[in-house]
């Protein structure tokens, strides 16, 4: 006959498997899961460029977004973290990537946005190298499950040219 | 005389056997868990493959108590990754997003910046006095996979020894009472 203790310990360990198997089942779904994301950003004003004390580049930008990314939310979408950053290259850098803005979304009714926003966070160069450089917005996405993989995913936007010289 | 002292014989050594048999089949779960996490860090390259959430600053996506499994690959670190990271001088490592990244044009080495979703600023003032750049000693891990809850199972055994003590207790007596 099997004791108590021993039911206790079988139930206890087809939970975890079941529990582990599931959330394996959904990260490999997810994983077949392609979204389809449509974004547009531009910026539309350069509201301050100068060159801090220290003496790094800094610029202040106001730019919009639309995004539709309510493809990115599948049944195992706890939330999807957006953010859209400033890339560009300069003598120093290989790969300069800084973060101008981000957003949680909770759930796919909120999935559409449309702004135009202050850079949350403003672009500071490692030096000085922004004056009449060509900066690319990417808009990237992070999604976050309820239990399992998490992925990321991003999407090249546009272009735009800093000033030649410093805002006053 | 012969009679019981073989009887008595046959129990003492059935004993020793039983004794034997419980102390391998204790040994068997320690070193299982022991494979078990080893394995776990040989596959993802990580020191510690698998950590707990202690506070809430990456609210609302990791709440207090959730656990994260780390790789640790010599893929470059990008912006909106979560990594894990150590400051020198600071016992706990801290699960933060990447917000920003600088990497060299011919070391390929990188300035990462980070910032936890729910705080209002970035992680300059958490690091080291005079720090501005985290680089890649100090990453522990990425974060990839994310799994709720079931690290309160260990807050709760820090914060309340006597749980732990009590469930080990009672565990390592169900090894040894427990026969076949």
């Amino acid at each position: 006959m099997h004791s108590w203790t021993q039911r206790l310990l079988a139930a206890a360990t087809t939970a975890a498997l079941l529990l582990a198997a599931t959330c394996a089942a959904a990260s490999a779904l997810d994983a077949f899961h392609v979204p389809s994301v449509e974004a547009q950003a531009h910026v539309t004003k350069i509201n301050q460029f100068r060159k801090q004390l220290n003496g790094n580049d800094k610029v202040t930008l106001t730019f919009n977004i639309s995004a539709k990314l309510e493809s990115l939310f599948t049944w195992n979408t706890k939330q999807v973290f957006v953010f859209v950053t400033a890339e560009y290259e300069n003598s120093k850098n290989s790969l300069n990537q800084v973060s101008l803005w981000d957003r949680i979304i909770p759930d796919k009714d909120h999935a559409n946005v449309q702004v135009e926003v202050k850079s949350k966070y403003p672009l500071i160069d490692q030096g000085t190298s922004l004056r009449g450089k060509k900066v690319q917005l990417v808009l990237h996405w992070h999604i976050m499950p309820n239990a399992g993989r998490m992925m990321r995913g991003k999407m090249p936007l546009s272009e735009f040219n800093l000033p030649d010289t410093y805002t006053s | 005389m012969g009679f019981i002292g073989d009887q008595v014989e046959s129990i003492r050594s059935m004993q020793v056997r039983q004794v034997l048999s419980q102390i391998i089949s204790l040994g068997m779960i320690v070193t299982s868990a022991l494979i078990i996490w080893k394995g776990l860090m040989v596959a993802t390259g990580s020191e510690s493959p698998v950590v707990v959430v202690l506070s809430g600053s990456m609210e609302p996506g990791f709440k207090r108590g959730d656990i994260l499994f780390l790789t640790m690959s010599n893929e470059p670190i990008r912006t909106g990754e979560i990594v894990v990271f150590n400051i020198d001088g600071r016992e706990i490592p801290i699960v933060h997003r990447v917000i920003k990244v600088h990497e060299r044009q011919e070391s390929a080495e990188v300035d990462i910046l980070t910032k936890g979703d729910n705080n209002f600023g970035d992680d300059r003032l958490l690091y080291a006095q005079g720090q501005l750049w985290l680089q890649k000693h100090h990453i522990m891990g990425r974060a990839v996979g994310y799994l709720p809850y079931v690290g309160w199972v260990t807050i709760v055994m820090t914060e309340k020894p006597i749980i732990k003590y009590l469930l080990i207790g009672a565990l390592g007596l169900l090894v040894i009472t427990s026969k076949e």
